[in-house]
């Protein structure tokens, strides 16, 4: 149990009175820019790192973990509340989310991410403890024909998010994919669908989009209604508190996405995305409930954001082996590092074991801290609902733009995010889901960039796809995803139909 | 009491005049998100100027996009004639204002000083049959097409370089096969993971993995072999080829040339600063300082290299 010494070791560096005070301070910020739509922890970090070059590195690191997991918490939090998702990550969490949030069930929705966050944050942290150097071992045999496997599941899995009309679902999932075309292609270097406007030359921005469809789009719908509006708001209605049918429903969904999160996140091309849009089909599927879906399920809630927050501390796998950032955040992190002479590796945990076990500490403390500070003031966020609606959204306006603003100041920026929040009102009134837009701006680019990159190293033999053992196992999860229902159907009605007899 | 104010105001002029610089208040530009490298030589710079105190107020601020010509097209349009202000840039500027027909160029700012670089190193997993630079030219000159290279984005620092390598090879450079990943982590996985056949990038990215004994480095494209670095440079492996990936500092343009020479001296001051040494030690950056004119002509001729291997490669028309 060399490990567990070493651990204990690093706690006892971590709970000195400075140290907490710095996770503190990082957990409070982290919540506070997650929670602000469009300014991720990587800027924050990087706004932090000449402050905290006078501090000592323990005492900086664990500070800057701290950002990293408040900002994956704090995401959710305008995501429930808002519709506003602050962090790419925490999109899908809007989709039930809010739907509870409007239904009173604001509270539940809220502890239900807090604790699955913490539960997901510390099995993922125990786990980067002890099987770190596993993990990456699989983690390097990903190849390019891998991720486009795990994407082909990612694509089989998103009819979750459709709704009710399949073709509605389709229509905008391939508005995604447009969206993500735009851009220069990485593969060749050449602009696709930029029409010479040199601000699309980087492609749509993830976050603009999904502030745009979910806050802007929503808005104008609500102002488009005026006094025809029929549903009011309740911001409490029952228990401020997660029942017992809610925790029953919540326990298996944290735990299940933990295991999807923190894998992923391990995986240099995974990201924290993917794990949620995994997590919620799988919760869709499983759901004794999966009329609920849509209007308010708690699993979507849980699920989605233990894998968030699982997917967070996965990322720190390669970073803390390998010294491979696959997270801007990380990447911030590595330059902390480096800012005091310390070089993240394989070699990180033999000459800076003190500094790596006090690191993984105090996600440990951060972990805690976060759950500390986010359930007394559940009571608080959730009054956010009972502001009358025109200034309610008025103030989501307000922030969206701030918040889109303060993470790319261009004027161009501001002026996509109002054409894409027509694009999300004109959806919403004509009954199209604006998820698999979001959905398809994110894995339509990966999926393009992986395959095409497969293909090139195999010089354009298909048969490459289809290797590797990771790649078929994938398929055949994707074969039993597809078909699986199909059949069981068909071997049930076969059942049904020689019981009687 | 006239005479008290005489003296006290001849006190505060005199000290005004000693302080010209030091009061000064200036802006710097990282044409690139928050992280990477411009962003990080932007903010070592406003460390090292403030801790010098050759500036009172040094703000950063990010655009980020297109390679740095978002960035580059935004300060040439707001800065016009502004002493106090600065942008950061690098060789990947070069490659990137001419693979996107970039409207605005270098030659519409005014060159400072180039401040750190870095050297490609060519590098494959310990593990592979490939041991010296010499049989991977062998391998690229029988089948192009079966060396993929691992590296940073299309039209890069990292993708010239293998276009060059493939020129000095006498190997079309059309036939190669690049594959480009978009971030750092990504690439150096796919190498590590024996993905790819080679890695190219800046040594610094490999560093740790070499140590640990996971990469073999094949040549590094230095002038001369790199202290600490256990390969040959491509001179030495019979390849014809050199490539610094700089980092350098522009200021705006139509400044005066006096306003420039002090702009200079102050960069020159801060390139001889402890601050600076120590940001570069610690970083692990070299120091390939070039000011002014010298600067001027270095990129020039950088420029026109560029664009003719890139129009071999057959990414600029």
């Amino acid at each position: 149990m060399e490990s567990f010494d070493a651990l204990l070791l690093g706690l006892s560096v971590a709970v000195q009175p400075q140290n907490l005070f710095y996770a503190f301070i990082g957990v409070l910020l982290g919540t506070a820019v997650g929670v602000l739509p469009g300014i991720g922890p990587a800027l924050t970090v990087a706004l932090l790192l000449p402050v905290t070059f006078k501090l000592d590195p323990g005492g900086s690191l664990i500070m800057f973990a701290g950002i990293y997991y408040g900002g994956m918490y704090g995401g959710s939090t305008s995501s429930i509340l808002l519709n506003t998702p602050g962090e790419s990550a925490s999109i899908i969490t809007a989709l039930e989310g809010n739907k509870m949030a409007r239904a009173g069930r604001g509270g539940p929705a809220l502890a239900t991410a807090a604790i699955g966050s913490f539960v997901a944050g510390l099995i993922a942290t125990i786990a980067l403890t002890f099987l770190a150097p596993w993990v990456v071992e699989i983690a390097l045999n990903f190849g390019p024909a891998d991720y486009f496997a795990l994407m082909v599941l990612a694509f089989t899995t998103v009819s979750a998010a459709f709704g009710g009309s399949a073709l509605r679902g389709l229509t905008a999932l391939f508005i995604g994919l447009s969206l993500g075309l735009v851009g220069i292609d990485l593969q060749t270097g050449q602009a696709r669908l930029a029409f010479g406007v040199p601000d699309l030359l980087d492609g749509v921005e993830v976050t603009t989009t999904a502030v745009a469809m979910f806050a802007l789009g929503e808005t104008l719908y609500i102002a488009s209604l005026g006094s025809r509006m029929r549903e009011t708001i309740e911001p409490v209605r029952g228990s401020l508190w997660m029942t017992a049918q809610d925790w029953a429903r919540s326990w298996k969904p944290w735990l299940r996405g933990t295991a999807l999160g923190f894998p992923i996140g391990a995986l240099p091309a995974g990201g924290a995305e993917i794990p949620t849009f995994l997590s919620y089909s799988a919760e869709k599927a499983l759901s004794k409930h999966p009329e609920e879906f849509g209007h308010g399920a708690i699993e979507g809630v849980a699920g989605p954001e233990a894998a968030n927050n699982a997917s967070a501390a996965g990322v720190l796998v390669p970073l803390l082996t390998l010294g491979l950032p696959t997270s801007a955040t990380a990447a911030m992190m590595l330059a902390g590092f480096q800012q005091y002479g310390i070089q993240p590796g394989p070699l990180l945990f033999s000459t800076n074991a003190d500094l790596v076990w006090g690191l993984i500490a105090s996600l440990f403390i951060a972990n805690t801290m976060l759950l500390v500070l986010n359930l007394p003031l559940i009571g608080m966020w959730v009054r956010l609902l009972s502001i009358p609606r025109p200034w309610l959204y008025g103030g989501i306006l307000v922030f969206a733009t701030l918040g889109t603003l303060g993470a790319n100041p261009s004027q161009f920026e501001l002026a996509m995010l109002a054409a894409l929040g027509l694009l999300g009102f004109a959806m919403r009134y004509f009954d199209y889901p604006v998820a698999p837009v979001i959905i398809g701006l994110i894995l339509g680019p990966l999926a393009e960039q992986q395959l095409r990159r497969a293909l090139a190293i195999s010089q354009g033999d298909p048969a490459a796809l289809f290797e590797s053992s990771i790649a078929i196992g994938i398929y055949a999860v994707c074969a039993i995803v597809l078909f699986g229902p199909v059949l069981w159907k068909l071997v049930q009605r076969k059942n049904g139909k020689t019981l009687p007899a | 009491m006239r005479v008290l104010f005489k003296a006290a105001a001849g006190i505060l002029l005199a000290a005004a005049a000693v302080l010209p610089v030091s009061a000064q208040e200036l802006s710097i530009m990282a044409p690139a998100g928050p992280g990477g490298g411009w962003d990080q030589t932007a903010r070592s710079l406003q460390n090292a100027l403030q801790t010098e105190k050759l500036a009172t107020n040094v703000q950063v601020t990010n655009v980020p996009g297109a390679g740095g010509t978002i960035g580059l097209a935004q300060f040439v349009s707001q800065n016009k004639g502004k002493a106090d202000a600065l942008i950061v840039g690098g060789y990947v500027m070069v490659g990137a204002i001419l693979t996107n027909n970039a409207p605005v160029t270098l030659d519409q700012v005014t060159p400072i000083a180039r401040l750190t670089g870095e050297y490609e190193a060519i590098v494959v997993p310990t593990s592979s049959p490939i041991k010296t630079m010499g049989d991977l030219v062998a391998q690229l000159k029988a089948d192009p097409g079966t060396v993929s290279w691992g590296g940073g984005s299309a039209g890069g620092t990292d993708h010239i370089t293998v276009g060059l390598i493939a020129k000095a090879a006498g190997v079309d450079p059309t036939k190669i096969n690049y594959i480009p990943f978009s971030g750092g982590g990504e690439a150096l996985a796919a190498i590590v993971g024996g993905k790819v056949t080679a890695g190219i990038s800046g040594y610094g990215e490999f560093e740790q993995q070499v140590k640990a004994g996971k990469l073999r480095v094949l040549a590094v494209s230095s002038p001369e072999r790199l202290p600490n670095v256990d390969g040959p440079t491509l001179k030495e492996s019979g390849i014809d080829v050199e490539v610094q990936n700089w980092r350098g500092v522009w200021a705006a343009p139509d400044i005066t040339d006096e306003q420039k020479a002090s702009l200079i001296s102050m960069i020159e001051k801060v390139n001889a600063s402890k601050t600076w040494q120590d940001t570069l030690a610690t970083k692990g950056w070299a120091n390939t300082f070039l000011a002014g004119d010298a600067f001027a002509d270095v990129l020039k001729q950088e420029i026109e290299k560029t664009t003719a291997v890139l129009k071999e490669i057959g990414l600029v028309k």
